[in-house]
C-alpha cells in the first residue's frame, strides 16, 4: 500500500514492539509529543509511558541509557532528536555502543538502534540540516543505515531492531512525507544489499538516502539526451555492499558518486577511493564526486545552493560519459 | 546515614571479607609486579591497592543478577563479585583466555554472565550506562540492583548529574558509588571541586546519599546492604561516597610527587587490610596463625593463576576481526 516514510517507520516501530516485549522507544519528545517528526505519533496510546519513554534533554546520557539497556538485556531504540547533536553523545556513541562488543571478547553485545535524523530541505541552519553519517561510518562496530523510501525505511527498521549489532539509524527530514509503495506483511530488508533503482549502461550513479531521488531525477533527464544511467542506492553504509557497486561500474565503467554530505573527506570520498583501489583498470574516467559544499549549511535561501541540485548531477553525467581511455 | 559497623554482619562474612581483600591485594601487587618485569601485555595498569575495602565490601552486599560497572581501576570489584583470578590475568597478559580474548584489557574487563557491564577508561562514561542498567532491571521487574563505580576524578563530569535526575525521576534500582582516593589521576579532590559535599549534590536530585569511612571494610559492607536494599526495593536511586586512599600512584610507575609524604603515611596506618586483620583477630574469629594461614593460601592460589595465565596461548591474526560486530558479519 501507500504509505508515507513517517508511517512506514511507525508501522516497522509498532510491529517490532508488539512482537518484542524487550523493545522499547526512548528520546526526547518521543511519547506525549509524538516525535518531533511525527514518527511515534500514536504509539504511547497503545504501548504507554513505560515503553515510550520520554527524557529530559540530556543526549549523552540517554544513549548511554540504551548501551547499558541493551547489554542488559533489552532492545533499545533511542530517538536522537538531530544527527546534529551527535556531538553531546558522541562519547557513548563511538566509544561506548561501537566498542563494547570488541572490547569485551563478545562478553556483552549491544543490540541497540540510534534512530536519528539530517540532511537539509526545512532551511533549519546550520545545526538542524547536517549529513554526519561519515563520523558514524568511521567508527568501526556500528552498523549505518540510511533508507531513500518509504519501504526501505521500514524493511530495514525492522532488521536493525532485530539485529545484534549496534545500529545508527538515519532518516532524512525531507522524506517524511514522501509516499512510496511498501509491501503488506511481514518485511525484513537484509543490511549490506544495495538496490539497483534504475538500470543503465553508460554510467553509475551511487547513492543513498535523499540524494537517490536526486539522482533518479537526473538518470530520467540523461536519458532524453541519450545517456543511460545506473543508480544504485547503498541503503546501508555498514556493511557496505561493495559487489553492486562493482557490478556496474564494470559495467558502465564511469562513476558518479552523490552525497549530501560536504564534499571533503566524506562518505563519497571513501566511495571513491574503494572503487579506484578495485576497479581503476577498468575505469574510462577518474570517480566524481558530487557533495555538499564545504560551508556550513546556510539557513533559509542559501541552503539549496549548498547541496547537489539534479542540473549538477545532470551536467557531470554527460561530461563523465563522455570520457574515453586512450 | 551512618553505618554501625558489625551489626549486620556474620562472623563468616568478616573472615570472608578479610579474605576478598587480601585477595585483590595480592592480584593487585602480582599486576604490578609483572609489568615492571616486562610480562604484562599492555601499558596501562590503575591498581587498587589501598582501596580493597571499597571492592570487598560494596561486592559483599551485592546479590547475584545484580549488574554493575566500573571506572579503569576496577580489578578489585570484578574479583569481589566472582571473576576468576587466573582469566583476569590472562586478560592482563593479553592471552586467549582472557575474559575479553585480549581484546580488552585492564581497563575494559566485562562478562555479563557475572553482572559485569564493563570497566570503563573513559572517567565517568560508564555511569548513564549502569543507568541502563537499573532501567533494564526495573523495566524487567527483577527486583535487582544496578551499581555504577567510579572514583572522585569522575564527581565533575556532566553525565553523572544527568543520570542521577534521570535515576531519581524515575526511581531506578541504581546506586552511585564513588570510590573517594583523594585524587582524580595527580588533581587532589579539592584542588578540582568547589564543594566538597557530595552528599548535598546527591540529595538534591532526590538521590539518598551516604559517606563512609571507605578504610573500614565492615562499615563499607554494612552501610551498602542498607541502602543496596533500600534501592533494590524500588525507593530510588542511592549514592555512596567511601573515603579511601591509593597506596600506588596513578600507575604503578607514578610516584606520585604531588602527593605529601606524611599524608601518604597517615593512610597507610589505617591500611584496610592490616585493620581488618586486627578486627577479625580481636573478635577471636581467627587466630594469628590463622591469619598466616589464609595468607598462604591467598598467595598460592594468585601464584597458580598467574602461572596458568602466562601458559595460555595468545591471540593471532585470525581474532583480529572477530566481535567486531556480534552478528560476526564480515564488514
Amino acid at each position: 500500500m501507500q504509505m508515507m516514510y513517517r508511517d512506514a517507520l511507525r508501522a516497522a516501530l509498532a510491529e517490532e514492539m508488539r512482537r518484542d516485549p524487550r523493545v522499547f522507544v526512548i528520546g526526547e519528545e518521543v511519547g506525549r509529543y509524538g516525535g518531533a517528526y511525527a514518527v511515534t505519533k500514536g504509539l504511547y496510546d497503545e504501548f504507554g509511558a513505560e515503553r515510550l519513554v520520554d527524557t529530559p534533554i540530556s543526549e549523552a546520557s540517554v544513549v548511554g541509557l540504551g548501551v547499558g539497556a541493551a547489554i542488559a538485556g533489552l532492545r533499545p531504540v533511542v530517538e536522537l532528536m538531530y544527527v546534529d547533536f551527535v556531538g553531546l553523545a558522541m562519547d557513548q556513541i563511538s566509544n561506548q555502543m561501537a566498542k563494547w562488543s570488541y572490547m569485551s571478547g563478545g562478553k556483552v553485545k549491544v543490540p541497540m538502534v540510534l534512530r536519528t535524523q539530517g540532511g537539509t530541505g526545512r532551511s533549519a541552519g546550520a545545526q538542524h540540516s547536517q549529513s554526519l553519517e561519515t563520523w558514524l561510518a568511521h567508527v568501526p562496530g556500528l552498523r549505518v543505515v540510511m533508507p531513500s523510501n518509504p519501504a526501505d525505511a521500514k524493511g530495514l527498521l525492522k532488521t536493525a531492531i532485530r539485529s545484534d549489532d549496534p545500529v545508527v539509524f538515519i532518516e532524512h527530514k525531507a522524506l517524511y512525507a514522501v509516499k512510496g509503495e511498501v509491501p503488506d506483511g511481514e518485511l525484513l530488508i537484509p543490511f549490506g544489499q544495495a538496490a539497483v533503482v534504475r538500470p543503465g549502461t553508460g554510467v553509475t550513479i551511487i547513492s543513498y538516502s535523499r540524494m537517490v531521488s536526486v539522482a533518479a531525477e537526473a538518470a530520467g533527464a540523461l536519458a532524453k539526451d541519450g545517456v543511460d544511467a545506473e543508480v544504485i542506492d547503498l541503503r546501508t553504509l555498514n556493511p557496505l555492499d561493495m559487489d553492486a557497486i562493482l557490478t556496474s561500474v564494470k559495467k558502465t565503467r564511469h562513476a558518479i558518486v552523490l552525497n549530501e554530505a560536504h564534499r571533503t573527506a566524506g562518505f563519497c570520498s571513501e566511495l571513491a577511493s574503494r572503487i579506484t583501489e578495485e576497479a581503476f583498470d577498468i575505469l574510462a574516467a577518474p570517480v566524481v564526486r558530487i557533495a555538499a559544499k564545504d560551508v556550513p549549511v546556510p539557513a533559509t535561501l542559501l541552503e539549496k545552493l549548498s547541496i547537489p541540485t539534479v542540473e549538477e548531477v545532470v551536467t557531470a553525467a554527460k561530461t563523465l560519459s563522455q570520457r574515453r581511455r586512450s | 546515614m551512618t553505618a554501625s559497623q558489625g551489626t549486620v554482619l556474620s562472623a563468616a562474612e568478616r573472615v570472608s571479607l578479610l579474605r576478598m581483600m587480601m585477595r585483590i591485594r595480592e592480584f593487585e601487587d602480582r599486576v604490578a609486579e609483572s609489568y615492571l618485569r616486562g610480562l604484562t601485555a599492555g601499558s596501562m595498569f590503575h591498581l587498587s591497592v589501598g582501596e580493597e575495602a571499597t571492592a570487598a565490601g560494596a561486592g559483599l552486599a551485592m546479590e547475584t543478577g545484580d549488574c554493575f560497572t566500573t571506572h579503569h581501576r576496577g580489578h578489585g570489584i570484578f574479583l569481589a563479585r566472582g571473576a576468576d583470578p587466573g582469566r583476569m590475568f590472562a586478560e592482563v597478559f593479553g592471552r586467549k583466555e582472557g575474559y575479553c580474548e585480549g581484546k580488552g584489557g585492564s581497563m575494559h574487563i566485562a562478562d555479563i554472565s557475572l553482572g559485569h557491564m564493563g570497566a570503563n577508561a573513559i572517567v565517568g562514561a560508564n555511569i548513564p550506562i549502569s543507568l541502563g542498567g537499573g532501567f533494564s532491571m526495573k523495566y524487567r521487574k527483577t527486583g535487582k540492583l544496578s551499581v555504577a563505580f567510579f572514583g572522585d576524578g569522575a564527581l565533575n563530569q556532566g553525565v553523572l548529574y544527568e543520570c542521577m535526575n534521570m535515576a531519581a525521576l524515575w526511581k531506578l534500582p541504581l546506586v552511585f558509588f564513588v570510590v573517594n582516593n583523594q585524587y582524580g589521576m595527580g588533581t587532589r579532590i579539592d584542588l578540582a571541586s568547589a564543594s566538597l559535599d557530595f552528599v548535598k549534590r546527591a540529595e538534591s536530585f532526590g538521590v539518598r546519599g551516604a559517606q563512609v569511612d571507605g578504610m573500614n571494610v565492615e562499615a563499607v559492607a554494612a552501610a551498602c546492604r542498607e541502602l543496596f536494599s533500600w534501592s533494590r526495593a524500588g525507593n530510588g536511586p542511592g549514592f555512596i561516597i567511601a573515603d579511601a586512599y591509593r597506596f600506588y600512584g596513578h600507575g604503578r610507575k607514578d610516584p606520585s610527587p604531588y602527593r605529601n609524604k606524611a599524608e601518604e603515611e597517615e593512610w597507610k596506618r589505617r591500611d584496610p587490610v592490616e585493620t581488618q586483620k586486627q578486627r577479625v583477630a580481636s573478635a577471636g574469629l581467627l587466630t594469628e596463625q590463622g591469619i598466616k594461614d589464609m595468607a598462604a593460601e591467598v598467595t598460592k592460589e594468585m601464584d597458580d593463576a598467574a602461572a596458568w595465565a602466562a601458559k595460555q596461548a595468545e591471540p593471532g591474526p585470525a581474532d583480529l576481526y572477530t566481535h567486531v560486530f556480534a552478528s560476526q558479519r564480515a564488514q
